[in-house]
């Protein structure tokens, strides 16, 4: 299985890399991480004329901490993501997430924006995403733009990028609130195969405990990531995290492939619904319970999720 | 040394990346590539090539036509079906494909181009460029649409069926139908394949001048692989070489021959005068190599208030793809080693090997007794249900008694001979594999488990496994004048330590340290009468052709060193490669003592003194007298010897494995919490080489078990065409296994051993049944299983579509019958 | 090594540092680093099993981290520092700790995988010198094996953190977050 011909082209700085997807055409595609590029040129699935190898673009490779949350250059590897501390500590989920992406292996070389503009509706980043309300720069000879996550999956392997557009960044936004827990979950068949049903969660807290959101998201269970609000059955079961899976179940309609019946992934969207939403539940409690009295505004305190649970 | 788990002698080459795969040779060769069918079934209307000449690095395409024009010029025989390897006389329609598709093809994948050129990645351009024009045709795909047939694979094949067997002893149908209980049973394995980590591949190399065709394949069965090149391409044998590489892994796939390639590619080498080399792709690997296990059963048995069977009645529909190349085997194994370690009463064994619009089925790992022992095992766990009794007690009182060996089943077994056990002590192996997995105890275990909310269960299974099946193996000993002992034997290696553990048998027998001892296999250069590496039979059958012949090596060397010492060679000894006095101290020099190699020289008198070693033989005087010839009428030069090992019959080794199972109660996720093995493989030669072959069965058969199964669309589409859909399981799948050994030495060879290759696969899936089931309270009855398809049976309970199983784990009463444990409150 | 070129397709010129020595190669852009190096450097220890990312025994370090040498193009990486499994020896050519390890513990049958794991290992060894039997078993999570079912494999890992130990004369510091000192 091997690639079929293309012309290779290694721009030095951004304004080259937009150039050359300007001039060259539709028929070209951006390598980045490759570990969902390369294995489709192997199979001959894709046949680009050119690529535009972005591995030299050093100044899309940094992961930050920026106060609406953190910046992911389109250059950083799944692995330092999961490893940056100080995106860690911004935004936990990020990590936690990002370990069930493929294999250590796999996330050295992938980036996590490549793998948000693939669009893989199995793609673990796609969701977290758009749970956590986050957006996707990107640049091409006419400017450049910013496209909100909840805008950016158009289809199967489809994004909202156009073909003259690179993405240089993904900002993932904190979740705002006086306590806030994430968790995620997600049933695959091996370890680090795609998730028959994955799902993020994100709770958050008043200062009295109470709920004011509850929200959440998923992979593989819909032509594009799906992002549900279940604030208000939460709030209204009272509790039972389990009835707010089913709620949420009720809103999804999973497909059936050769490794899970639709309905058994309607019935892992209400276990794992379930399943994340009382760990993030407990995380933001938790952060809760450590916060000083008085709430520090709008970057508020984020469960970490690191005490040796499940 | 024999018993002994030394480390492998071919680890240092293949730790530091100086393994010789396939592909690591022939740097300079020409690459090959295949256009092959994407339809299942289709008629081949015409092939295109106009647009691929013009690729540059385009070196030659061939399709059947140049086949058949080649046989037309010359005396080849490629234009013909290849070679029905076993035939059997109720094989009534057997089917072999051609190297090329001739005018159509029947499974997504079969070869219809082939594309040589200057490398992989330009031939690939080049196939992708040829047009073949197809009419597609109906496919048969699964085993339900080849018995309804509708439709047919091969149009002259009525029903699809190429084979139907019937095997009995006594008479079953009455036996059951007058039996006091009796229980049918419908199950359903699906297929699943070797899958090597290592594809096929071959590499031919033709020698102009000196006329000799060299092939490197990947393959199981090197001297077959040469007599069906040399057959096909009209080369006399005698100039055909065929030599396995290192080898990286087989499992069954790779002892088909010839594959198409492994006739073309020669073929190609000498019609261009160049090398030429094909590796196979893992897409090709999957959709034209081999599959297996996929069948549908019926059982239906007579017992008797103590389980005893009085008599079993077994139907298998067997699906074996598009072509027979392999003949029976498979369904001939399943249906008589189905018979596991127990006394069936009468037997009755029918089967209907049927043709569909998929990949060839030849043996993997197990060929067919995991099957068999499904059947018989999910059986065996119905009758104890049924009866409310231990499933072990059950199993206990139909064992065959170590007393009673030799049992003679009645049968015939897939070696054409008859289906006898020789040894065996399987209500030890019981013993011992409750012990190890603390059977008695597990009631209690489950039951805490169940008030914690979890659900766990236990299962267990029996086999008998038939290894060392002849007709023969020989292996080649000769102890070089250096002191070096060389081996050869025709079988060929895939990583079962073939190089340790024939090393080890020929130290011990000629003693000699086994860092002296070096082993060639699949080499047909350096030995050519052969079967190959299959069904367990490695250790059985080279082990001992090479103790044999190391035996005569001993005796030669002993008489001539009598002759040199002036001795009495019942007074000798050889201890580390030195040919000594016995109860006489070491002193070198003395005439008390000769090295090997030196008997070696002397072995061979030569005109001329080459070394050392020749020089200092002189000292010795061996032979009569200058009368007589200096090689003696019933003698030859040389301290070698060839000799063969020649079975009776098949050698009986035994298993039974047990696993603990823990099942998600809301998303039907599997867990293994614990794997048990006790078997029984006759005497070890090397103890690590065979647990390595213990752990890796067992890893195949979780893999078959939970994660494994070839999806097949209705137009006969592979679905899952790569690793990332067929479910190969990583470390994170696979249990630790916990093994114990028994030893009933083998009374059929002199080393007493038993085969040991494919124990660790044949009982898994039924293990994985017998567990699963437990834990859920509704007997499995197809497997793979994966979470979906448990939460799927869950819901068919829970509805009521599916019974459920009297009894749960409990615990045995001291009357030896089964008291259930409490009743959860679901 | 490189068979007689037909093709007219472009090719570059790349520079990598294996195993410590510079190297050179004339490569189309599609060329796969797996093949690069088997076919184009003559290191043939590299293997390749699927060539869609998921079996692991193409796994080479690439400045230091292990990554599938069948989903990067050689072109991607030119300049970079590539460690393979004959580069996992000790510096004066003898067996290096993993490779030591495996033997010991008969880590391998067939070998094929092998390379993919000793690279793979050798990396995670010296990130985790001490690992626990669980984090040994997911460290080699990533890689297929068809013939040892992997127990070997994950005393292999073990195995090699000890020689480690042993050869730095390190007393022997218990296993992170497990205690009681035990092995699988």
């Amino acid at each position: 299985m091997k690639p079929p011909p293309f012309s290779y082209h290694r721009p030095a700085t951004v304004t080259e890399a937009v150039t050359m997807l300007d001039e060259l055409g539709p028929d070209a595609k951006i390598l980045a991480g490759g570990q969902s590029l390369v294995p489709m040129l192997n199979m001959r699935l894709a046949t680009p004329a050119h690529l535009i190898d972005i591995n030299r673009l050093d100044e899309l490779a940094y992961v930050r901490v920026e106060p609406e949350g953190v910046r992911v250059g389109a250059l950083a590897r799944h692995a330092d993501v999961e490893h940056d501390a100080a995106a860690g500590r911004a935004i936990p989920l990020l990590a936690e997430a990002l370990r069930s992406v493929a294999h250590p292996t796999i996330r050295n070389r992938g980036t996590t924006v490549g793998s948000i503009v693939h669009a893989d509706p199995s793609g673990e980043m796609t969701a977290v995403l758009c749970l956590l309300d986050g957006e996707v720069t990107l640049v091409s000879r006419r400017g450049e733009r910013t496209v909100p996550a909840q805008d950016f999956f158009v289809a199967p392997l489809t994004s909202a990028a156009e073909a003259d557009e690179l993405a240089t960044s993904a900002l993932f936004r904190r979740p705002t609130g006086a306590a806030t827990g994430t968790a995620w979950m997600e049933v695959a068949r091996r370890h680090g195969d795609y998730a028959l049903c994955g799902v993020g969660a994100v709770v958050t807290l008043n200062e009295a405990g109470a709920l004011t959101t509850v929200r959440t998201a998923y992979i593989s269970m819909g032509p594009i990531p799906q992002t549900l609000d279940l604030t208000l059955e939460a709030i209204g079961s009272n509790g039972d995290w389990r009835a707010v899976g089913e709620a949420a179940a009720a809103q999804l309609e999973p497909e059936e492939d050769i490794h899970a019946t639709a309905r058994y992934r309607r019935q892992l969207a209400v276990v794992l619904t379930a399943r994340a939403c009382r760990l993030a539940a407990e995380r933001a409690e938790r952060a809760r319970r450590a916060a000083p009295s008085h709430p520090t505004g709008g970057a508020g305190r984020t469960g970490s999720g690191v005490e040796g649970e499940r | 040394m024999i018993g002994e788990p030394i480390p492998r002698r071919e680890d240092p080459r293949l730790v530091t990346g100086q393994g010789r795969y396939l592909d690591d040779l022939g740097a300079g060769a020409l690459q090959v590539a295949f256009v092959r069918s994407p339809h299942a079934h289709a008629r081949i209307v015409d092939i295109d090539v106009t647009d691929a000449l013009d690729v540059d690095g385009l070196v030659a395409i061939y399709t059947y036509e140049d086949l058949a024009a080649a046989d037309e010029a010359g005396s080849s025989h490629l234009s013909e079906p290849l070679p029905l390897l076993i035939p059997h006389p109720d094989l009534t329609h057997p089917r072999t494909a051609y190297p090329l598709a001739r005018d159509e093809v029947n499974h997504v994948g079969e070869p219809v181009v082939m594309v040589v050129a200057t490398d992989r990645y330009v031939a690939e351009d080049v196939c992708d460029r040829i047009r073949v024009n197809y009419e597609v045709l109906p496919a048969v795909v699964g085993l339900d649409a080849a018995i309804e047939a509708t439709h047919l694979v091969h149009p002259d094949i009525p029903g699809n069926i190429g084979a139907h067997m019937v095997q009995e002893r006594g008479d079953a149908r009455a036996a059951i139908a007058a039996a006091p209980h009796r229980l049918e049973l419908d199950l359903e394995i699906e297929r699943s394949a070797s899958m090597p980590m290592e594809g096929r591949g071959v590499y031919a190399r033709w020698d102009a001048d000196d006329r000799t065709l060299r092939v490197y394949t990947s393959t199981q069965a090197a001297t077959s692989v040469r007599a069906a090149i040399a057959a096909k391409l009209a080369v006399p044998i005698d100039r055909v070489e065929v030599i396995a590489p290192d080898v990286g892994g087989g499992f069954g796939v790779k002892v088909v021959h010839p594959w198409p390639e492994e006739v073309l590619i020669p073929w190609a080498a000498m019609r261009l005068g160049r090398e030429v080399k094909w590796t196979e792709d893992r897409r090709e690997h999957f959709i034209s190599s081999a599959h297996e296990r996929g069948q549908k059963q019926k059982v239906r048995v007579g017992f008797d208030d103590d389980g005893r069977l009085l008599g079993m009645e077994f139907q298998v529909w067997h699906d074996h793809g598009a072509y027979t190349p392999y003949g029976l085997i498979v369904p001939i194994i399943t249906t008589t080693q189905v018979l596991g370690p127990y006394k069936p009463g009468a037997y009755r064994g029918e089967f209907w090997s049927l043709y569909t619009n998929t990949v060839i089925v030849t043996p993997y790992r197990g060929a067919g007794r995991p099957q068999g022992c499904f059947a018989m095992e999910r059986t065996m766990d119905a009758i104890a249900d049924y009866l409310g009794l231990d499933r072990t007690v059950v199993r206990e009182r139909n064992f065959i008694q170590p007393e009673e060996m030799p049992y003679d089943h009645g049968l015939v077994f897939q070696d054409g001979r008859g289906l006898v056990y020789d040894s065996g002590n399987y209500p030890a192996l019981l013993d011992k594999l409750k012990a190890l997995v603390g059977w008695d105890s597990f009631a209690e275990y489950a039951e805490q488990a169940r008030a914690e909310g979890r659900r766990v269960g236990i299962g267990l299974a029996c086999y008998v496994e038939g290894t060392g099946v002849g007709p023969y193996e020989g292996a080649h000993v000769r102890v070089e004048t250096t002191g070096e002992v060389v081996v050869a034997t025709g079988l060929t290696t895939q990583g079962q330590g073939h190089q340790t553990m024939l090393a080890q048998i020929v130290a011990d027998e000629l003693g000699v340290p086994v860092e002296r001892v070096t082993v060639t296999t699949g080499d047909t250069r350096r030995f050519k009468y052969a079967v190959g590496t299959f069904a367990s039979r490695t250790a059985v059958m080279s082990g001992n052709a090479a103790a044999l012949a190391a035996r005569k090596v001993r005796a030669k060397a002993l008489r001539i060193a009598s002759e040199a010492l002036e001795v009495d060679p019942s007074d000798l000894e050889i201890v580390d490669g030195v040919v000594r006095v016995r109860g006489v101290p070491s002193s070198p020099g003395a005439k008390t003592e000769i090295p090997l190699s030196t008997v070696a020289v002397l072995s061979n008198p030569l005109r001329y003194a080459f070394d050392a070693e020749a020089a200092r033989a002189t000292q010795f005087a061996v032979g009569g007298s200058s009368e007589e010839p200096p090689v003696a009428e019933d003698d030859e030069p040389g301290l070698e010897a060839v000799d063969y090992y020649s079975p009776p019959r098949s050698t009986f080794a035994a298993g039974m494995h047990a696993a603990i199972v823990e099942t998600d109660p809301e998303t039907a996720e599997i867990k293994v919490l614990r794997y048990c093995v006790v078997h029984d493989c006759g005497n070890l030669i090397n103890p690590r080489i065979v647990e390595g072959q213990i752990h890796g069965g067992v890893a195949q058969g979780v893999g078959g078990a939970l994660y494994e199964r070839m999806v097949y669309d209705s137009a006969g589409q592979l679905l899952n065409a790569s690793f990332m859909d067929f479910l190969m399981p990583y470390a994170s799948e696979v249990p630790t296994v916990e093994t114990d050994h028994l030893q009933t030495p083998s009374p059929l060879n002199p080393l007493g051993v038993k085969g040991a290759g494919e124990a660790g696969v044949i009982p898994a899936a039924a293990v994985f049944a017998s567990a699963i089931s437990d834990a859920e309270g509704f007997a499995i009855t197809r497997m793979p299983i994966s979470p979906s398809e448990l939460f799927e049976l869950r819901e068919r309970f829970a509805a009521g579509e599916i019974p459920p199983l009297r009894s749960r784990s409990g615990h045995i009463s001291g009357e030896g019958r089964f008291v259930r444990a409490k009743e959860d409150s679901r | 090594m490189t068979p007689d070129r037909g093709p007219t397709e472009q090719t570059h010129d790349i520079s990598l540092t294996v195993n410590g020595v510079l190297r050179q190669a004339r490569v189309p852009a599609r060329r796969l680093l797996s093949d690069c190096l088997r076919h184009d450097l003559g290191l043939t220890g590299t293997h390749v099993g699927c060539e869609h990312g998921v079996c692991g025994a193409c796994t080479v370090l690439v400045n230091g981290q292990p990554m599938r040498s069948c989903l990067l193009l050689a072109v991607s990486v030119d300049g970079s520092e590539i460690t393979t499994v004959e580069g996992c020896t000790d510096p004066d050519g003898s067996l290096g700790p993993v490779q030591r390890a495996f033997m010991e513990c008969h880590g391998l049958q067939c070998g094929f995988c092998t390379p993919g794991f000793i690279t793979t290992i050798a990396a995670y060894l010296r990130r985790n010198p001490n690992p626990t039997p669980e984090q040994a078993r997911e460290a080699i999570g990533g890689n297929l094996c068809r013939c040892t079912g992997y127990q070997n494999i994950v005393a292999s890992v073990l195995r090699a953190a000890e020689i480690m130990r042993e050869e730095s004369g390190d007393a022997g510091v218990p296993a992170a977050g497990h205690g009681r000192g035990e092995r699988a």
